[in-house]
């Protein structure tokens, strides 16, 4: 499904990575770890597509993801260190303006549940600047459990939240997997990941 | 030209190239703008309504000529950047911006000198100063950017697709300075005016135009080695030069 | 995908929804961009004196500069808040066209600087001795010309997003782009004031509408893509 071709990192002047090879087929997950600095933010930017490698190319089902374009933007979904909310909005309003950004139109139930599943019950209608910093994270967090993409890019997921919350998130990962959808993880935090195949891909080594 | 540009678009192949070639077109610059000067200053005949003071236009005119056409260049190469990534292409943008804006700041310099004696005033809003001013800030906006972009990367692409706006934006710009201008009836003098231009004018002012191009050849290229040389500075070719030129 | 000729512009819809509800929530970054507007307005008749005939003569000039420059204090934050909260990322992400996500942003940032000096534009014209189909023209011109403003701004936003010094660059970068809306525009209003027709300025002000909308999204789309990589 996902592969990446001899891959190249460049930052300013600085070779991150060179000659990165690796293949996910579904139900895989890939988990990319090294040291600070050593490019994995990098390399997940470049899988989303918002940065193109300096050599190589990824591939998605034999074709490069930079002419599938927004094809293949509707099958991945993203979740950076940014957490994508908005102080002025509620956790409702913010989750369907992102939900619509990935071209789903989900019903105001649906968005309930979802913020609910979270542990947000209540607080749906708040705006999100009354919201703690974890409590930010679940909000953004709770696309993923709307989302029907197969890919998903999870950039430090754990950052910020509580054990519970944790916990949930690796539920959610699994079920994705278990149901044949592909992830790439990185995290600093030790976190067991008990889910089905997963691949290890070191940098900076 | 018949060279092979795919050989030379690669920066390890073009340095040495242009290390070549860079003192030639500067030692064509320098005959030819003496030729030019010469030409302008002492053959040419005097001007019965202008008197000797109309000779600054062998150096404005020129110059007015090479700040648009550098624009226009500036601009190919940042779209053959954008569109084929070639960073030759990219640094050759970069390379042309500063002499560009210098042409066009001579240009306005001149035209303040010319229009003292011609029109008693060091400004006047006429369309073809002003649109040299707009050009000035266009170049301006150009190399600021580029400065204020740390990431060479995007300071390449950015300033690429602003050069490209810029281009797009020159025709419009010049069109509706001319209509404004027409509009305000301002004091406007055109050099074809008053007196048919005697064929030694012509011959200077070409050759002075030559002689500007030539200049902007070396420097650019010169400019082009520093910086293939900074941005390459990990590259063991570059490590070769620099072995073999401090032995 | 399920992307059907209404769903097209859904993308567009959503975002200019959100912006428009933000604003709602921010009013005073709404109301600053206006006070701007009349305070640069009115400084020039304690500059320049109070006799009418001048400011009558000078009036199309300085309410089209203070437009643009009004325009240009709000380009800052067209882009910025949601680069910083990542929200720009998604955008990038989505699988909806850029392009249109950014006309709907562009249509916001209009609704909520553009119209605002639309509507408040006579009453200040009157302050400057304007009659009433001058004051009309102005109107109409400002109507046309300030979503021009709003498009190519975005290119600049887009060019400058995240700079240290961004909103000086960002002046440098738009304001010579800026010069045809305002020949243009000042100029139908003072063939108006003076009893000429303005026809011609109008189409011409049309057309650099046209221009704009065709490509302006499209290249702010890119210049996004530049910026975020």
């Amino acid at each position: 499904m996902l592969r990446g071709n001899a891959l190249v990192a460049v930052r300013g002047d600085r070779r991150l990575f060179a000659g990165l090879d690796f293949a996910l087929d579904a139900g895989e997950l890939l988990y990319v770890n090294g040291p600070n600095g050593s490019g994995k933010t990098t390399l997940l930017r470049m899988l989303c597509g918002l940065v193109a490698p300096a050599e190589g190319a990824i591939l998605w089902n034999g074709e490069d993801i930079r002419s599938v374009g927004d094809a293949y933007r509707a099958e991945m979904v993203y979740f950076g260190h940014l957490a994508g909310v908005k102080d002025e909005l509620s956790g409702v309003e913010n989750l369907r303006v992102n939900c619509r950004l990935a071209g789903q139109d989900p019903s105001d139930e649906e968005l309930t549940r979802a913020l609910g599943t979270l542990g947000l019950r209540g607080l749906e209608t708040l705006p999100a600047k009354v919201l703690s910093q974890g409590q930010r994270r679940r909000v953004s967090l709770s696309r993923l459990l709307l989302s029907r993409a197969h890919l998903w890019i999870l950039d430090e997921p754990y950052t910020a939240l509580d054990r519970s919350a944790v916990e949930l998130l690796q539920g959610l990962i699994r079920d994705h997997l278990a149901r044949g959808g592909l992830a790439v993880l990185t995290t600093h935090q030790q976190v067991e990941i008990d889910a089905g195949i997963t691949k290890e891909l070191r940098l900076g080594s | 030209m018949a060279l092979n540009w795919f050989k030379y678009s690669s920066p390890a192949s073009f340095y040495p190239l242009a290390g070549r070639l860079a003192p030639w077109f500067g030692v064509a610059a320098a005959l030819l703008t003496l030729t030019g000067l010469y030409l302008g200053f002492f053959v040419a005949p005097t001007d019965y309504k202008q008197g000797e003071a109309y000779r600054i236009i062998f150096i404005h005119v020129p110059a007015a000529w090479m700040s648009m056409f550098i624009y226009l260049v500036m601009a190919f190469y940042a779209g053959l950047g954008l569109v084929f990534n070639t960073r030759l292409s990219a640094f050759m943008a970069r390379a042309l911006a500063p002499t560009g804006a210098l042409f066009t700041f001579i240009s306005l310099w001149t035209g303040a000198l010319w229009g003292k004696p011609m029109w008693g005033a060091w400004w006047v809003w006429d369309a073809r100063l002003t649109s040299e001013l707009i050009l000035l800030f266009l170049y301006l906006g150009f190399i600021s950017l580029q400065a204020a972009i740390e990431d060479p990367r995007r300071a390449a692409r950015a300033s690429g697709l602003l050069a490209l706006i810029g281009a797009v934006n020159v025709p419009i710009i010049y069109f509706s300075v001319q209509w404004w201008n027409t509009l305000h009836q301002g004091a406007s003098i055109s050099m074809s005016q008053g007196s048919a231009m005697a064929a030694t004018m012509l011959t200077a002012m070409l050759v002075m135009t030559l002689a500007f191009w030539m200049y902007t050849i070396a420097v650019v290229l010169t400019r082009v080695r520093c910086e293939i040389l900074e941005r390459e500075r990990h590259s063991e070719w570059v490590a070769e030069v620099a072995s073999r030129e401090t032995r | 995908m399920e992307m059907s000729g209404i769903g097209l512009l859904s993308g567009t819809r959503n975002i200019l929804a959100r912006d428009l509800t933000l604003a709602g929530r921010r009013i005073t970054d709404v109301l600053t961009t206006l006070f701007f507007f009349v305070i640069v307005v009115s400084l020039f008749p304690l500059g320049v004196g109070p006799e009418m005939n001048t400011l009558r003569m000078i009036a199309p000039g300085i309410l089209w500069v203070a437009a643009l420059l009004a325009t240009m204090l709000s380009l800052g934050r067209l882009f910025t808040a949601d680069y910083i909260d990542g929200t720009l990322e998604q955008m990038l992400l989505s699988p909806q066209p850029l392009s249109l996500i950014v006309l709907g942003k562009v249509a916001a940032h209009w609704l909520v600087t553009g119209a605002p000096l639309v509507l408040m534009s006579p009453l200040l014209g009157l302050q400057f001795g304007l009659g009433g189909a001058a004051l009309g023209v102005l109107m109409l011109t400002l109507l046309i010309g300030t979503p021009v403003l709003s498009l190519v701004g975005a290119m600049g936003a887009a060019l400058t997003l995240g700079l240290r010094g961004g909103g000086a660059l960002i002046s440098l970068l738009v304001l010579p782009l800026y010069i045809p809306v305002l020949i243009f525009g000042a100029g139908a209003v003072e063939a108006v004031a003076s009893g000429l027709e303005a026809g011609a300025h109008l189409s011409l002000l049309g057309a650099l509408l046209v221009l704009a909308l065709c490509f302006g999204p499209w290249v702010t789309a890119a210049a996004l893509r530049i910026s975020l990589e």
